[in-house]
């Protein structure tokens, strides 16, 4: 149709700033579907931090807390678990595998965890991966260490190189194991997870360091040499909190109950699937607020895009002038620039759809070996395709300002074309 | 008041006319016109002469149904337009009035042919003229060559690129395609030098011959008075005020 034609090439006439809006309007819709797309990277990143371990176990406290430092390596366990009990539990018959973990050190501001090699088999995150190493190996002697690949970035470290482990969780110490030094014998893949960011040593390493301490201090005049220290007995005496597999999935609620109620000592079993959803409620209101920046975002090119159509109505006074004395009615002028807004907005909303898949196939693999989150690059879903539809909806709403006034105009002109 | 001799034999039909007439134009020191008592009898060429400010646009609007009067009636081809529901009055023009402004007259950026035919597009029975024999994109070849247009800018670019003088035909080809009745045009030739006036004139004059319609031509140059049938006096006919009643 002729008067659609025209009213294209008006808008091929302002081609300029019809692309600016337009581009402003794919932004924005690339912005919005982009932080979706994090968002729901973020919280799949944040679920698979941990998988295939079934229960975590530590001293009673609430499940947030014990996922917090057994998991993340966010504060302090209120109390431990003593190796006795932690033999106990392993040794029941669901039980298909048991690793122990041990807090309380750290590294120039890393966490320093002790635990067994099997930490390394049987850590799994986003849902199969395993842990890999990038250099070296597991643990062999006392004093090996296996660093995440964060702690090997920030500090520069290669297999090879020998740490000293801080007592105490501070990045600056006063209270070092300067005397038992430590050797890195493995670095740790990327993986996205708090492992990234953790020093591992062997359960008998903590123990070592600590066989001239008590209370949290050295006890003076007693000081064990690296050398005699590996004469000694290194049983671990007590444990943080521990990562339990189970034979048959089936068993998680009854065993977990069993050590609730366990009656030796107060522990703490939880499941970390359930903890973790438990604590990302907790972190949702973040994702409100990326939520409600991007929409207004999107309010705000839609704003750009009304402006722009109010500014060049002036001098198309002219042209409404042209089309209402050839027999247009006012309804056709007002139809013409509702239509002009819809055309800019759905181009804008293609274009941004088109620019993010764009962004995330070029962006995903370095998102994922940086920040360790996987973007998933598929087809929009229901949720996002209404999102989109509303913002079309009200793309056109919008243009019906300026159509409105250009509607009135026209009434008032008359036929009088303005120069 | 019919300021000049009537020459059309006195049975044919008035064009226009309208009766007791207010119309003020919307919003705070409204223009207003008023006319009492005004008929327009059929003829092939009038002239209406108007200084600016007489009310010339607002006249204009009135009788091609644009706006609508607060009160009176104005029959054109023995139709009270004022009856009409707004859309159908503008149905009405577009099938009945080809308009012709003083300037700036096209889309610039559309494309000659699309500017003529553009009217086609609101005026289904002109549009079924245009195309009695052949396509209307023919038609308005046609009109623009008989108007004077060079061949090679019928099919040229954008209208904007086209002088003052051509886009005058192009306007003249929009108004005249499909053959409506009224041909209205508001200075059409004050652009124009002289000579440039006198051969516009000309060929719009064999056109609307052609076609039988009638040309309502309104200018402040009563020089131009000896080539119409018909010349009146816009003062005389309507009265013109700042604010309400006038």
């Amino acid at each position: 149709m002729i008067v659609l034609r025209l009213a294209l090439q008006s808008l091929r006439n302002r081609w300029l700033t019809a692309v600016l809006t337009m581009l402003a309007i794919a932004v924005s819709i690339m912005l919005l579907l982009g932080v979706e797309k994090v968002r729901a990277g973020a919280r799949q990143s944040f679920a698979d931090t941990i998988s295939g371990t079934d229960l975590i176990v530590g001293a009673r406290s609430g499940s947030i807390q014990l996922l917090l430092y057994a998991v993340f390596r966010i504060g302090n366990a209120t109390n431990n678990i003593t190796w006795p009990s932690f033999q106990d539990i392993a040794a029941r018959p669901e039980i298909a595998w048991a690793v122990p973990l041990s807090l309380g050190d750290s590294h120039r501001g890393f966490r320093v965890l002790g635990t067994t090699a099997d930490y390394f088999t049987h850590y799994k995150y986003r849902q199969a991966h395993g842990l890999v190493f990038s250099a070296g190996k597991p643990f062999s002697d006392l004093f090996d260490t296996v660093i995440g690949a964060d702690v090997a970035s920030a500090l520069g470290y290669r297999v090879g190189d020998a740490i000293i482990v801080s007592h105490g969780l501070g990045a600056v110490s006063f209270v070092e194991h300067e005397d038992k030094p430590f050797r890195v014998c493995g670095i740790l893949e990327k993986t996205g997870t708090p492992v990234d960011r953790t020093v591992h040593v062997s359960l008998e390493a903590i123990e070592a360091i600590h066989v001239d301490w008590q209370s949290g201090a050295r006890i003076p005049g007693q000081s064990a040499s690296a050398a005699q220290v590996r004469e000694m007995d290194l049983k671990a005496k007590a444990i943080t909190a521990a990562l339990l597999g189970l034979k048959s999935r089936l068993a998680t609620f009854r065993l977990q109950r069993a050590i609730n109620e366990y009656k030796e000592e107060p522990l703490s079993a939880i499941l970390p699937g359930a903890a973790l959803q438990e604590l990302w409620g907790l972190v949702g209101t973040a994702e409100t607020a990326l939520k409600a920046v991007s929409a207004m975002v999107v309010a705000t090119a839609l704003l750009g895009m009304v402006t722009m159509i109010l500014t060049t109505l002036n001098e198309r006074r002219r042209e409404m002038a042209i089309l209402r004395s050839v027999g247009a009615r006012p309804r056709t002028v007002l139809g013409l620039l509702m239509a002009e807004a819809g055309v800019l907005t759905l181009a804008g909303i293609a274009l941004g759809v088109v620019l993010l898949y764009a962004a995330l196939l070029v962006l995903q693999p370095y998102v994922d070996r940086t920040y360790g989150l996987h973007l998933p690059i598929e087809l929009p879903k229901a949720a996002e395709l209404g999102t989109l539809a509303i913002i079309g909806i009200a793309g056109c709403l919008a243009g019906l300002l300026p159509a409105l006034r250009a509607y009135h105009l026209s009434l008032a002109d008359g036929m009088t074309v303005r120069t | 008041m019919v300021a000049a001799t009537i020459k059309s034999p006195a049975e044919l039909p008035n064009v226009i006319r309208m009766s007791d007439v207010r119309f003020t134009w919307p919003g705070r020191n409204a223009f207003s016109l008023a006319v009492d008592d005004f008929s327009l009898p059929a003829a092939k060429r009038i002239l209406l002469i108007g200084p600016s400010g007489s009310g010339k646009s607002t006249f204009l609007s009135l009788i091609c149904g644009i706006v609508a009067p607060q009160t009176g009636a104005i029959e054109i081809l023995g139709t009270d337009i004022t009856k009409l529901p707004a859309s159908a009055r503008d149905g009405f023009r577009a099938e009945h009035f080809g308009i012709i402004f003083q300037i700036f007259n096209l889309l610039p950026y559309g494309t000659v042919i699309d500017n003529v035919l553009l009217p086609l597009s609101f005026a289904p029975r002109r549009k079924e003229r245009a195309t009695a024999n052949g396509t209307a994109e023919a038609e308005a070849v046609r009109l623009l060559r008989r108007l004077g247009l060079e061949p090679r800018l019928t099919r040229g670019p954008a209208a904007a690129s086209l002088s003052v003088g051509q886009q005058q035909r192009v306007a003249a080809a929009r108004a005249l395609i499909g053959s409506p009745e009224l041909i209205v045009a508001d200075e059409p030739t004050s652009a124009l030098d002289r000579n440039r006036q006198a051969a516009f004139l000309d060929l719009l004059f064999t056109e609307v011959e052609d076609r039988r319609a009638t040309l309502i031509m309104v200018s402040h140059d009563e020089t131009l008075a000896e080539r119409f049938d018909e010349v009146m006096h816009l003062d005389a006919i309507a009265r013109c005020g700042q604010g309400e009643g006038a």
